[in-house]
């Protein structure tokens, strides 16, 4: 008993000196800062602010605008510099403490701070396995179907959509781009069905800009639809690398977390073919950042052990999901598992959903 | 198991084939199958009670099995083939007093005696939506479909139905409206049966009356309606669509009373406690939900994990604590104990007694000494 006691008192003792330094690190700088103050105004020379009260002043109540505004760039003024000084402080006090310094505090994100999905899944989950391994997808999770992806836009498109086209299409292969010519999707899905197409990709454009993706699983569903947004083609990207080859590339999903999430995840990674060529060193990325999804194609090189370059090579957009269907395309009668209703569902900043 | 299943409130079926008993109060959701052999054609259509105790759930799988759920054991007691898996799906379960009645999408509807093999088929012809059973007499059945127009059948006399609607008048090109009944309920202490359609239409038609027409016709949304039920108080309905959204509609003359939030995709089964202002949606966004009708907000929230088909609710109190039975017999064993028990609670007195006077000793300084005397006297 006694030792600890002791030992407690000794590490007492370790924390009052060490106090006791930082108070006279305070005292220091307080002592300058009271020798500025006292340069300034000579009225408070015992430093105990607590005690006087000082005659409230704000720089608004001065009437003389030019005279205002002067003492308030001062104020401004005087506000950054303490606001350096305490940084200044906060810093070395870091350096003098080494590696006993507490943590920095992680900023507050609407990330991190997002609210906890239930749906969330557990990858230990047996029913959800189940669910998935059973799902439309499954075919080509077992690997039992090749993707093959048709791509066309909404009626008469025009100017950067048809170019999108063609770049999405040199992205995924095995896509086949076809003129719309006019017909309406509930005729395309059986003609695509028949020709063994396992995607129906459509691009909605308005005033020349695509802002619309619709994409369509075959035979059975399910259908997505996007919302799309800055869209970047291959000649307005900076430090673009050489054109794409017909390698298959490599997908990299991020953040899809929740059950709607995977489902998403699902269509993406069913767009391309299962083994992808490591050759070509092409990545397709979908990374999810607050339900917005962002499409990028890069090229990697490993520079040496530790660095490794990469490449952009475009087209780059973002999408969000605007509703996921069951079954093929059918916007009148089809079922919908999840529809985003901005007035229910946007309450809340930190509610995410993939 | 046992226990589990007593608890449960809301039986609930799924499209992976799993019967899901949620207990409300205790807010925990129950799987009750075996994970290792689900297959995704043992998947549940209909849900019914087998019996007015509410012991047993009749559960109407699509490869045809009917199988019956004991909820006071917690394991499924029996199955019947009811249908192949070539068939349809089934799209109405009911049990009258001595038979169990079944239909399947194609229209066939088939009455089970018990104890025999023989059936009386009745065809209600082609893709059937939804059969229904009227609560109040038994042996009558309404059917409806895609271009099929309600019609309600006595069971006792299957040759022709007792009623058959008409579709309405053609439109003002002159061309025929599509019919297409997705659900439908009797209205209590009337003939009346209530219709959702697929082309958006609340439908209330009357038998009673010379006119096969719909007595009252109102609209809602611009999605197709998939579900509907009826609430314990009479004069409204409510319905819900393939958007998830579901309203309360005004029967007297066919206006929104109000709408439901929260849901977020397809509704495929609502169901209205047969007492209370509540009612339960489940649907493809794997949540069951159970709203207030009375206020319409959301009272409870379960997220189930696969999509869900078909609800049912019991007609108990949702949030009521059901397992009074064990604990009736938890106070019958401990007046048989005796002598024991007692000791113990003079201790557990004692002892509250003394914490709650050093509780005071903290606060007030003199008092303490004397009632400690006191307490150690005792």
């Amino acid at each position: 008993m006694d030792s600890e006691v002791q030992s407690e008192l000794q590490d007492t003792n370790k924390k009052q000196k060490k106090k006791m330094k930082n108070e006279k690190i305070r005292k220091k700088l307080n002592q300058e800062a009271v020798e500025k103050s006292v340069v300034k105004e000579s009225e408070n020379p015992n430093t105990q602010p607590e005690t006087s009260f000082p005659p409230t002043f704000s720089v608004s109540e001065i009437k003389n605008k030019q005279r205002r505004h002067f003492m308030f760039t001062k104020y401004k003024q005087e506000k950054r510099k303490e606001k350096l000084t305490l940084k200044k402080k906060r810093k070395k006090e870091r350096e003098t403490l080494g590696d006993a310094a507490p943590p920095k505090p992680v900023p507050k994100t609407i990330e991190n701070q997002r609210i906890y999905d239930e749906t969330t899944v557990d990858p230990e989950d047996e029913e959800v396995a189940f669910d998935e391994g059973t799902d439309e997808f499954s075919a080509y999770f077992n690997k039992l179907t090749n993707p093959k992806v048709l791509i066309t836009t909404s009626d008469r498109p025009r100017g950067r959509t048809v170019r999108f086209c063609e770049q999405l299409a040199t992205v995924i292969p095995n896509a086949h781009v076809y003129y719309r010519r006019g017909l309406a999707l509930k005729m395309v899905i059986p003609q695509c069905i028949a020709r063994d197409f396992t995607f129906l990709m459509v691009i909605n454009e308005d005033r020349k800009v695509p802002n619309g993706l619709v994409l369509c699983h075959l035979p059975d569903g399910p259908t997505a639809h996007f919302k799309v947004s800055s869209v970047r083609l291959r000649k307005e990207m900076k430090r673009r690398g050489k054109d794409p080859t017909e390698h298959s590339p490599e997908v990299i999903l991020n953040n899809f977390t929740t059950r709607l999430g995977h489902s998403i995840g699902r269509v993406f990674a069913a767009l391309f073919p299962h083994d992808p060529q490591f050759v070509g060193r092409q990545v397709a990325t979908f990374h999810n950042q607050r339900d917005f999804i962002f499409f990028r194609f890069h090229r990697y090189i490993f520079k040496n052990e530790k660095r490794v370059g990469i490449q952009e090579l475009g087209p780059r957009f973002t999408l969000k999901l605007r509703s996921l269907q069951k079954g093929t395309f059918d916007s009148k009668f089809g079922e919908y598992e999840w529809v985003h209703k901005r007035h229910e569902m946007d309450s809340r900043r930190r509610k995410f959903h993939l | 198991m046992t226990g589990k299943s007593q608890v449960c409130s809301v039986w609930v079926g799924s499209e992976t084939g799993i019967l899901k008993g949620v207990s409300l109060a205790k807010k925990q959701a129950f799987n009750f199958c075996e994970l290792n052999s689900l297959s995704r054609d043992q998947e549940v259509c209909v849900l019914c009670w087998g019996d007015a105790q509410e012991t047993e759930v009749l559960v109407g799988c699509a490869n045809g099995a009917v199988k019956t759920f004991s909820t006071e054991k917690g394991i499924f007691t029996g199955s019947r083939q009811c249908g192949d898996s070539t068939q349809a799906k089934f799209t109405g379960l009911a049990v009258t007093d001595s038979s169990l009645v079944t239909c399947v999408e194609s229209g066939l509807m088939k009455i089970w005696k018990e104890g025999s093999t023989d059936t009386v088929e009745i065809n209600a012809g082609g893709s059937v939506c939804r059969m229904r059973q009227n609560p109040s007499q038994l042996h009558h059945v309404a059917t409806g479909g895609k271009q099929n127009p309600v019609k309600v059948w006595d069971l006792e006399r299957p040759d022709t139905p007792i009623f058959a609607a008409k579709n309405v008048r053609n439109d003002w090109l002159d061309l025929r409206v599509p019919e297409w009944v997705r659900d439908l309920a009797f209205l209590p202490d009337s003939e009346k049966i209530v219709t959702c359609t697929g082309h958006h239409q609340v439908r209330v038609y009357d038998p009673a009356s010379p006119q096969r027409r719909p007595v009252i016709e109102a609209q809602f949304g611009e999605y197709p309606l998939t579900a509907l039920s009826l609430p314990s108080t009479p004069g409204s309905v409510v319905v819900g669509n393939t958007q998830g959204q579901v309203a309360v509609l005004d029967l007297r003359k066919g206006l929104v009373r109000g709408c439901l939030k929260g849901l977020a995709g397809a509704v495929r089964g609502l169901q209205c406690h047969p007492s209370l202002p509540l009612v339960a949606s489940c649907g493809l966004d794997r949540f069951l939900r159970v709203h207030s009708l009375e206020d319409r907000t959301l009272q409870h929230k379960v997220y189930l994990k696969s999509r869900l088909n078909c609800v049912l609710l019991s007609s108990r109190d949702l949030e009521a604590c059901p397992p009074e039975a064990d604990a009736e017999q938890e106070v019958k064993e401990e007046d048989g104990a005796g002598d024991e028990v007692w000791d113990t609670m003079e201790t557990v007195m004692e002892k509250n007694k003394k914490r709650r006077i050093d509780e005071k000793a903290d606060s007030v300084g003199k008092k303490t000494s004397t009632k400690r005397r006191k307490a150690v006297k005792k």
